[in-house]
């Protein structure tokens, strides 16, 4: 197996199956977890990797060998997930700010003592709870901005969305991440 | 926005990513420093986004490096194969179907048909349509036969005890995974829940099937075993399949009505 990402770059450009294979075996979870964060459910994350292996196959002859193989993969991996949200455009189902409220209430009480909260797992459960309430476009904006650090603009652009309209995602996203997290975040008065 | 007046939550949003224009987030940034209420909004706004940045990303199943290579290898290279079956999923034949199966929808995945255009006012373009819907009818058949085949020899396989040589179904499983995750998506995006969901667990069985080893334990074989027979694989594919096969009865049995 090659040690290095650009040796095995260099080796699978040639043809060399194995060489590709360590590529996949050494970046698929990190692709995986951005596309489950992205898309919010695991079977789309296994599409989105699986598309993105296959882009960055074809497009080896293209990869710049100087570049970091990672960073190069974690581009096709975003656009890959933004593909799968924009033919999903139709099928939203998240729900508005004003019904989070209800579904919270019909959940099942949640202890957020700082005991509980210490465990990662459980922030991790607590904010997966609250980006399940967001639609894709609002869950894709706010992932690009917050965790990707991309512009407005250049969100607006991905997503295929007015710039109003990508704010607005955004604002959206953010008031209905409030909403479901603020309580666990609260002081002591 | 002035100085004078609160600053909203959605000006917060802005000020917290830094996507203010210069004199809004001066305005901003001295308003803050003089308004306790707004301060204290956005200290509650930063504490969420530290809240959100402190929880891990969801990490890949056990194994993940394993079934991702074994979902990609059959596409990568399925040209080489030669045969039929491999021709189902190489890459050319991968995008063919993708773009036909998406212009016909996957209605006929679960039997159901578009409305009928009657057959003297078809347009050469709805003919080759249906032709191609005919030819799909057929490869997804024979998709759902091929594996229907997997799966009983798997449940069937290695009665004795010691290690069970499964490396025919391993072959086979690997060059059904491609052409079934694509059969899956498109059941996916047409609102196919029920065909998705059984394409689903079986693609789960095939790729956990191809990534095996040629061999395999009593234990291992018996645990693909289980999860065959605790979803009722078999008998879910069946169904499937049968539904194709009336499908396809049912179009012959057109065309045949149709040219008498």
């Amino acid at each position: 197996m090659p040690h290095t990402d650009a040796a095995a770059v260099a080796l699978a450009r040639d043809g060399d199956s194995e060489a590709f294979r360590a590529l996949v075996e050494r970046h698929s979870c990190a692709v995986y977890r951005l596309a489950h964060r992205m898309t919010g459910n695991p079977q789309d994350a296994e599409d989105v990797v699986q598309e993105t292996f296959l882009k960055a196959y074809r497009q080896l002859g293209r990869f710049e060998s100087r570049a970091n193989f990672g960073t190069w993969l974690h581009r096709i991996a975003v656009n890959c997930s933004i593909d799968l949200i924009r033919g999903r455009k139709h099928q939203e189902t998240g729900h508005d700010a004003s019904d989070l409220d209800t579904l919270h209430k019909h959940d099942d009480p949640v202890d957020p003592s700082p005991e509980r909260l210490m465990l990662s797992t459980e922030v991790q459960e607590q904010v997966t709870r609250a980006m399940d309430g967001l639609t894709h476009m609002e869950r894709a904006a706010f992932v690009l901005r917050h965790f990707e650090g991309q512009s407005i603009d250049d969100i607006s652009r991905a997503l295929g969305l007015k710039a109003n309209a990508a704010k607005h995602s955004i604002f959206r996203a953010v008031r209905k991440m409030r909403l479901a997290l603020e309580p666990f975040v609260e002081t002591e008065p | 926005m002035t100085t004078n007046l609160h600053l909203q939550d959605d000006d917060l949003v802005l000020h917290y990513y830094g996507e203010m224009g210069r004199a809004e987030e001066a305005r901003a940034e001295s308003h803050l420093e003089a308004c306790r209420e707004c301060r204290e909004n956005y200290a509650r706004l930063q504490r969420v986004m530290a809240f959100v940045d402190s929880a891990p990303a969801v990490d890949a199943p056990a194994g993940f490096e394993r079934t991702a290579w074994a979902r990609l290898e059959p596409a990568l290279h399925a040209p080489g194969r030669g045969g039929f079956f491999s021709s189902l999923s190489s890459p050319a034949y991968l995008a063919l179907a993708a773009g036909t199966i998406l212009l016909v929808g996957a209605a006929f995945i679960a039997g159901r048909l578009m409305p009928r255009t009657p057959v003297g006012t078809q347009t050469d373009g709805q003919a080759a349509e249906k032709v191609r819907e005919r030819i799909l009818l057929v490869d997804l058949g024979e998709h759902l036969d091929r594996s229907q085949m997997v799966l009983v020899e798997l449940v069937s396989a290695g009665e004795d005890k010691g290690d069970v040589d499964i490396s025919t179904e391993r072959v086979r499983a690997e060059q059904l995974v491609a052409a079934n995750r694509l059969y899956r998506q498109t059941a996916m995006s047409t609102g196919d829940a029920a065909v998705a969901s059984v394409l689903d667990d079986l693609e789960r069985v095939l790729v956990d099937v191809a990534a095996s080893p040629s061999t395999v334990s009593q234990e291992e074989l018996d645990s693909v075993r289980r999860r065959i027979e605790s979803k009722e694989l078999l008998f879910k594919v069946r169904v499937v399949s049968s539904q194709v096969r009336e499908r396809q009865k049912a179009e012959i049995k057109e065309r045949t009505s149709v040219g008498s």
